[in-house]
């Protein structure tokens, strides 16, 4: 009798993995049902999961999408539950553009797609640099469409630089930074005193204007991005400036600097904008018309600078001093050392702090319908002041908070994008 | 002497502003429209409609007084403004009349150097109740949780009004109109107080309106009107005439319908005459062309008309005329004659 032991001559194939332990099954296995803890936590979940989803898909899916008024939307439902769709169907323009005249739709609409165009090489390092040409001209361009009037308000604006550099070439013998500052001097004199004068005197000689639409009539949406995007453009160059100030070795810099920055940190945004609306119009000299979206800009770009300045104020300490040492070592100047050595380190650490603070900004537009400018929440309002709309209030807050949802999810995505191409690091 | 220089500024700009506005109707006829002041919605006093077109009560009265001085009822921007920016916004000259359900009192018109022109509305702070609570009075409220709007006058007229009867009460102090309502139809308060209009307005949006029901008690006034800045008689004149100009064609039975045949016809009544320009100098003497009346009141019709088409018994808000008829009507609007 063969006594030999058995031995398996061949390989066998890999069994496949159990069920329970791979695919959809093995992932909720692992995932939700891994212990008696884990079980207990989801199936609590999905019991709110599944009420919250069924006692609202019914209200969002009914809804209403055509009717005129809230009680024509009743009569629709019968009783049923379901949502008013219809106000937005009616109002979705006026809460993007405010009163904006509807046949000029289009300027606020190329605008937008201008503005696009302009941030694109601002945003993405595969854009063309010559863009960025089209991207400093597009605060003028972005104007004239949005406000209207006369050409060549925009074109004598762009003159203003070449008088300052005129002035600058002129005293530069003399003195590089008097020239500067006499330059500038010159540049803000030419736009407050000759370019209004001079634009109207082009504009009689060669009529080239589009039709004006003034400031009351701006709202919705199309004010909070116009407020948003001019404050972020404006508070990230401006944060910048009073970071490095309060990191400045010069002393007056230096307590300007703080000062201006705890001041506005200290002061509620909204006490700002009922200075720029109420106080401002006390102390101006009665018939000045200086625009109150103007103010509000120019209030909120003050505000997101100071809390910007912080932020990049973080980035700069982050940084090892070996790094500033190394920047003196090349012999690079001030300038030069923060421009290709400090703050593109610097900026890079504070990315998320940043978007965060853009983030906030244009959230913290909507303020401004505490000093009467019709905002979406504002507009929400007045139109809930029509009788058709009067009592309806969920369907308008949950559009407008989709749109800002939209948007600020959009800014945080791609901060996350830029993150993760900026990396150099191995950690 | 900072201190000086600082106030010799500022009488300095009050001055320049005195002088400035010294000649409302001038800046107004020059700038070819009218700068009225409104609130950024008000359900049937003031808002923009699908088109953007402002509308309301007291919308109309901008109309009117638009119509009278530039003959156009359209030449009206309207600038929103909220309870704090409403007053400076008229003292600043950023607008020129300023028709915002505001209060009539002496502190405004003397201490803040206003001058109301009128009364557009008779206004008075009321409850509003469940049906089902089964009150019909006030004086039942023994205990009651009240929704009341905190930082206005309500509150105090509120606890005058409790105090005054020896009843207790819990307040529920809510920031908004919408807010309060949330938590009245949530239960969170048995009664919601604020002007009668306002909860009419309110119980406008319910679904189930007729299962509420506005006590019988107006427990404050609350005279409603236009106003424009102390100091330049000739435009207050203009804004309370024109106001007056509606009332009064209420009275005689002026309306936009028959204000044609009326002025092509004239009329036997002389007072009517007057009115219309078709007697008399009174335009004239306002600074006004002698047919302001007729255009002031094609702008939305008299009184009554622009009462009944935004916050009359036959719209959503179905406000009763009570205070606000013809004193011929048992009510308070009494035009002086046009004279």
């Amino acid at each position: 009798m063969d006594q030999s032991p058995f031995v398996r001559k061949e390989m066998l194939a890999p069994k496949a993995a159990p069920v329970s332990e791979t695919g959809a099954v093995g992932w909720i296995r692992q995932n939700l049902f891994s212990g008696p803890l884990n079980i207990l936590l989801t199936v609590i979940s999905v019991a709110v999961i599944f009420w919250v989803v069924t006692h609202t898909a019914p209200w969002f899916l009914n809804g209403v999408w055509k009717a005129s008024s809230l009680v024509e939307c009743r009569e629709i439902l019968n009783g049923a539950t379901g949502a008013c769709w219809a106000v937005i169907t009616e109002r979705w323009h006026q809460l993007t553009f405010g009163f904006y005249p509807p046949e000029l739709y289009w300027r606020p609409i190329l605008a937008f797609v201008l503005m696009l165009v302009a941030l694109a090489p601002v945003l993405y390092p595969s854009v063309p640099r010559g863009m960025f040409w089209f991207s400093l001209l597009y605060p003028l361009i972005g104007f004239w469409l949005l406000w209207g009037g006369t050409l060549w308000l925009p074109v004598v604006v762009l003159l203003g630089p070449l008088v300052g550099y005129v002035v600058y070439r002129m005293l530069r013998s003399y003195s590089s930074a008097l020239g500067m500052i006499l330059g500038a001097v010159a540049i803000l004199a030419f736009w407050m005193w000759l370019a209004g004068p001079l634009s109207k005197d082009l504009q009689r000689i060669f009529p080239l204007a589009i039709r004006e639409v003034p400031s009351r009539d701006f709202g919705g949406f199309m004010l909070s991005i116009i407020i948003g995007v001019t404050g972020i453009a404006l508070s990230l160059p401006l944060g910048i400036v009073l970071a490095l100030g309060r990191k400045s070795d010069m002393f007056l810099i230096r307590i300007l600097s703080i000062g201006f920055i705890e001041f506005v940190r200290g002061v509620p945004l909204i006490a700002l904008l009922f200075t720029a609306s109420l106080l401002l119009n006390y102390f101006l000299p009665p018939g000045t018309n200086f625009d109150i979206i103007l103010r509000v800009i120019i209030m909120v770009t003050l505000f997101a600078a100071a809390y910007m300045a912080e932020v990049v104020r973080g980035g700069l300490a982050a940084l090892p001093r070996g790094q500033y040492e190394a920047a003196d070592a090349l012999g690079l100047d001030y300038w030069r050392a923060q421009r290709l050595v400090i703050m593109p380190q610097a900026l890079k650490i504070s990315i998320p702090g940043i978007v965060n603070t853009f983030i906030g900004l244009f959230k913290d537009t909507t303020l401004v319908v505490f000093i009467g400018l019709l905002d979406p929440i504002g507009l929400s309002n007045s139109i809930r002041a029509n009788a058709a709309w009067n009592g309806i209030y969920w369907e308008l807050f949950i559009f407008i908070g989709l749109c800002f949802f939209i948007i600020c999810f959009g800014m945080s995505r791609y901060s996350l994008w830029l993150e993760r191409k900026l990396k150099t690091d191995h950690r | 002497m900072k201190k000086s220089v600082f106030l010799g500024t500022l009488s300095f700009a009050a001055l320049a502003a005195g002088i400035s506005q010294a000649a409302t109707l001038d800046d107004v006829k020059a700038r070819g429209s009218l700068n009225c002041g409104v609130s950024t919605g008000v359900n049937g006093f003031s808002a923009p409609d699908a088109q953007g077109v402002w509308q309301g009560f007291d919308v109309a009265i901008c109309r009117a007084v638009a119509a009278a001085v530039l003959k156009d009822p359209m030449k009206v921007n309207f600038i929103s403004t909220t309870g704090q920016t409403r007053f400076t916004a008229l003292a600043s000259g950023e607008v020129d009349i300023l028709a915002r359900n505001t209060t009539w009192t002496l502190s405004r018109d003397a201490d803040l150097k206003f001058t109301f022109i009128g009364v557009n509305y008779y206004d008075g702070q009321g409850f509003m109740v469940k049906k089902d609570l089964g009150v019909t009075s006030a004086k039942d409220l023994e205990g009651a949780t009240v929704c009341i709007q905190t930082g206005t006058t309500t509150e105090l007229n509120l606890a005058d009004f409790f105090k005054a009867n020896n009843l207790k009460y819990e307040p529920v102090p809510v920031e908004t109109n919408a807010e309060a309502q949330q938590q009245y139809l949530a239960g969170a308060c048995d009664v919601y107080t604020t002007d009668a209009s306002g909860l009419a307005a309110t119980r406008g949006g319910f679904a189930d309106a007729a299962n509420h029901i506005i006590l019988p008690e107006i427990i404050s006034k609350e005279p409603l009107g236009p106003l424009v800045r102390q100091g330049d008689d000739q435009w207050s004149d203009i804004g309370r005439w024109v106001l007056n100009a509606l009332v009064g064609a209420e009275e005689y039975g002026v309306t936009a319908a028959n204000i044609d045949e009326m002025t092509a016809t004239g009329s036997e009544n002389p007072e009517i005459n007057r009115l219309l320009g078709k007697e008399g100098e009174l335009g004239a003497m306002l600074g006004l062309d002698n047919d302001w009346a007729i255009h002031a009141i094609k702008a939305g019709g008299n009184y009554g008309e622009v009462f009944e088409a935004t916050i009359g018994e036959q719209t959503p808000i179905g406000l009763a005329r009570g205070l606000n008829a013809q004193w011929t009507q048992g009510g308070l609007l009494y035009a002086p004659p046009f004279r």
